[in-house]
């Protein structure tokens, strides 16, 4: 239902921002399209541990992107639809608008209006200090993946930094894999109950402010949002069939970040911290590490990354993210050959447990058109009490294949 | 009649001066044709600019890349940039800031369109190769005169014309040069050719320019650059379209804002 409401005031906008668009783009030339199509192999190498759950999926999705332009870039639109369609998991068939805004840039400023997806961070293993756009789970197990949020932002450069004010009328739920799905706790999160701490619900308005500058060798930013947190607690509830499912219960928060980074030669030592209020017990959490670059390894082309990152939650084994005291460790190859071959390994170890997760992804180009990108995970030694212990069974194999136009 | 002398004493004295100068090293030589090459590009305010980059290895095999240029000139220091790629498709809108500075290293950004992350970046890899091609990260930086030391070698005939040919040697610890040999025609101060040698000081890569265009009556690019990996035997042939100079760019355009819209 709300899914629903979402698009219908997204349909109605952009009805609104092409009748505005549409006298001038029959003055210039029309506007530009690009975008992917992909297809997506997954298999499980284990039987799933719950009765539901599929041994392998096959999705297919779609992201194109339109974009126009007037005034040398001074105005533009940009349309940013996406659909995925999944064979095993109903959840995770989804359409979203990921962009729909139209900029407007000004002598000393910007500003921009629509669903927009905008990043925050510094380091790679999480990013704590994200908090703008909702996380689309269910399309990437690895958080990777955001759905588009609607804000008016006013962006100010100047010779201190670049100050950020969005204000964010409407809040985006945070998308769970369904009962077919893996990768998933073991019982099923029921979206459609989920409960708000605002009486406005989801139209609750959440402002965030964002300082950021370079000095030198570092790059700096301090963030503040104060809201609708992005990370629901999950609630004990049942669905209307009376099955035990969890609820997502949305809290009204308060989050201050900040990001740093400094360049020192071929070395990146990074830190994200936050502290959040709101969401139980004031807390704080942060991931700081480095990555450091040898160069045209061997006297090849090729360059190699190693990666380092420890990311601590002050709320030890009741943090609500997988990283309350885990410890990075990854390699990142670099071919910088014509096909842009690249390999990222990587080793997430539980400093506290015996918890472990190993991935690798590699993708490479064919020709100008085709990428193929191959992931595979696993989960090694969860322990039984871990929240966690579901995906135990859910290593998998990924294969990508897209196409770019 | 003794401000006559004096005007006499002047005069020698001048020319002794005169000798002097011309009695200069082959490094003041060298120095002094690198700052003309120099003097005679400033003042070109800003410029636009499309690349088409041929990347073919040993085999024949080629692959294409396009990518558009903003280049803003910094009086006092080196120029700002911003390049973006529309080809191969999965990299389109991905983009580079560059601050270059004549003294230390440039300060530099990428831009992930897919997750609209901007992402500072070591600029301290000078040797790596840029977006795959045959054209280091330092081949394609803003060259300054302060980031090299000089030596005049000869005067030789180049594509046909009278041209000097002067050795650089980067400065930066990190370059993966010892060495380059420049030949710059002597009329215009264009460069024609350059050799580069590697840290075993054997020759690793040709560039040549081809079809100098004069704009604005005054600043000269070449339409064509090729580079020859003489090692590996791959080449990357870069077509240089559609300059446009003076067109109004100002610092605003060059920040990580402008870099996020920049596609």
């Amino acid at each position: 239902m709300k899914r629903n409401l979402f698009l219908k005031g997204v349909a109605v906008a952009t009805l609104f921002l092409i009748s505005l668009s549409t006298p001038v783009i029959r003055q210039v030339q029309a506007g530009e399209w690009s975008g992917y199509i992909a297809a997506e192999a997954r298999i499980f190498l284990h039987a799933p541990g719950l009765p539901e759950q599929e041994n392998h999926s096959t999705s297919v999705s779609f992201k194109p992107e339109y974009y126009h332009e007037w005034v040398n870039g001074a105005r533009s639109f940009t349309f940013t639809p996406y659909l995925r369609l999944d064979s095993a998991d109903r959840e995770r068939s989804h359409f979203d608008i990921r962009e729909l805004f139209y900029l407007m840039v000004y002598e000393n400023y910007e500003v921009g209006i629509g669903v927009r997806k905008v990043f925050w961070g510094v380091t790679e293993s999480q990013h704590l200090v994200d908090i703008v756009n909702q996380t689309d789970l269910v399309d990437a197990f690895d958080e990777e993946e955001k759905l588009g949020q609607p804000m008016i932002n006013v962006s100010v450069p100047g010779e201190w930094g670049i100050l950020d004010l969005f204000i964010l009328p409407y809040f985006r739920e945070r998308t769970f894999q369904g009962k077919e799905g893996r990768l998933r706790l073991p019982l099923v999160v029921d979206t459609d109950q989920a409960v708000y701490e605002s009486s406005a619900g989801e139209y609750h308005t959440d402002l965030a402010l964002r300082w950021s500058h370079y000095i030198g060798d570092w790059e700096l930013a301090v963030s503040h949002f104060r809201g609708t947190g992005r990370e629901p607690t999950l609630l004990a509830g049942t669905n209307p069939e009376g099955e035990p499912v969890l609820v997502p219960f949305y809290e009204q928060i308060n989050q201050t970040g900040v990001e740093a980074q400094k360049i020192w030669g071929e070395w990146l030592w990074k830190l994200e911290a936050i502290v959040r209020s709101g969401q139980g017990d004031t807390y704080g959490a942060w991931t700081g590490g480095f990555e450091y670059t040898f160069i045209g390894i061997g006297g090849t082309m090729m360059d190699l990354g190693v990666l380092g990152e420890w990311s601590h939650d002050t709320r030890g084994d009741e943090a609500t993210t997988p990283f309350e005291n885990d410890l990075m460790f990854g390699l990142r190859l670099t071919a910088n050959d014509i096909a842009s071959t690249e390999a990222l390994a990587g080793i997430v170890q539980d400093m506290d447990t015996t918890a472990r997760s190993i991935y690798i992804e590699s993708s490479r180009r064919f020709g100008d058109h085709l990428k193929v990108i191959v992931e595979a995970r696993t989960f090694l030694d969860l322990p039984r009490d871990d929240r966690f212990y579901a995906i135990s069974n859910d290593d998998f194999i990924q294969l990508d294949l897209a196409y770019y136009f | 009649m003794r401000c006559i002398a004096f005007f006499v004493l002047f005069i020698f004295a001048s020319s002794i001066n005169l000798t002097v100068l011309h009695a200069e090293t082959p490094e003041e030589k060298g120095l002094s044709i690198a700052m003309e090459a120099e003097r005679r590009n400033d003042g070109f305010g800003d410029f636009t600019a499309e690349m088409v980059m041929v990347l073919k290895n040993r085999h024949g095999l080629e692959s294409t890349r396009e990518i558009r240029i903003k280049t803003l000139e910094v009086p006092g220091d080196g120029d700002k940039s911003i390049s973006v790629f529309d080809n191969p498709r999965d990299v389109k809108g991905t983009a580079f800031l560059t601050f270059s500075h004549k003294v230390g290293d440039d300060d530099q950004w990428l831009y992930l369109p897919a997750l609209k992350r901007v992402k500072r970046i070591s600029s301290s890899n000078k040797s790596g190769s840029f977006m795959g091609s045959e054209f280091a990260y330092e081949d394609i930086a803003s060259q300054e005169v302060e980031k090299y030391t000089y030596k005049y070698i000869r005067d030789e005939v180049c594509d046909g014309r009278d041209c000097f040919v002067i050795e650089q040697y980067p400065i930066h610890p990190k370059s993966g040069y010892t060495r380059q040999v420049v030949w710059l025609d002597k009329a215009e101060y264009r460069p024609f050719r350059i050799d580069y040698y590697d840290r075993k000081d054997s020759l690793l890569k040709t560039l040549t320019f081809k079809g100098y265009k004069q704009y604005l009556g005054r600043y000269w690019r070449a339409s064509e650059m090729y580079m020859l990996n003489h090692q590996t035997g791959k080449s990357t042939r870069l077509l240089w379209k559609d300059y446009k100079f003076r067109t109004g760019l100002k610092e605003r355009d060059f920040n990580k804002n402008a870099l996020k819209r920049a596609r």
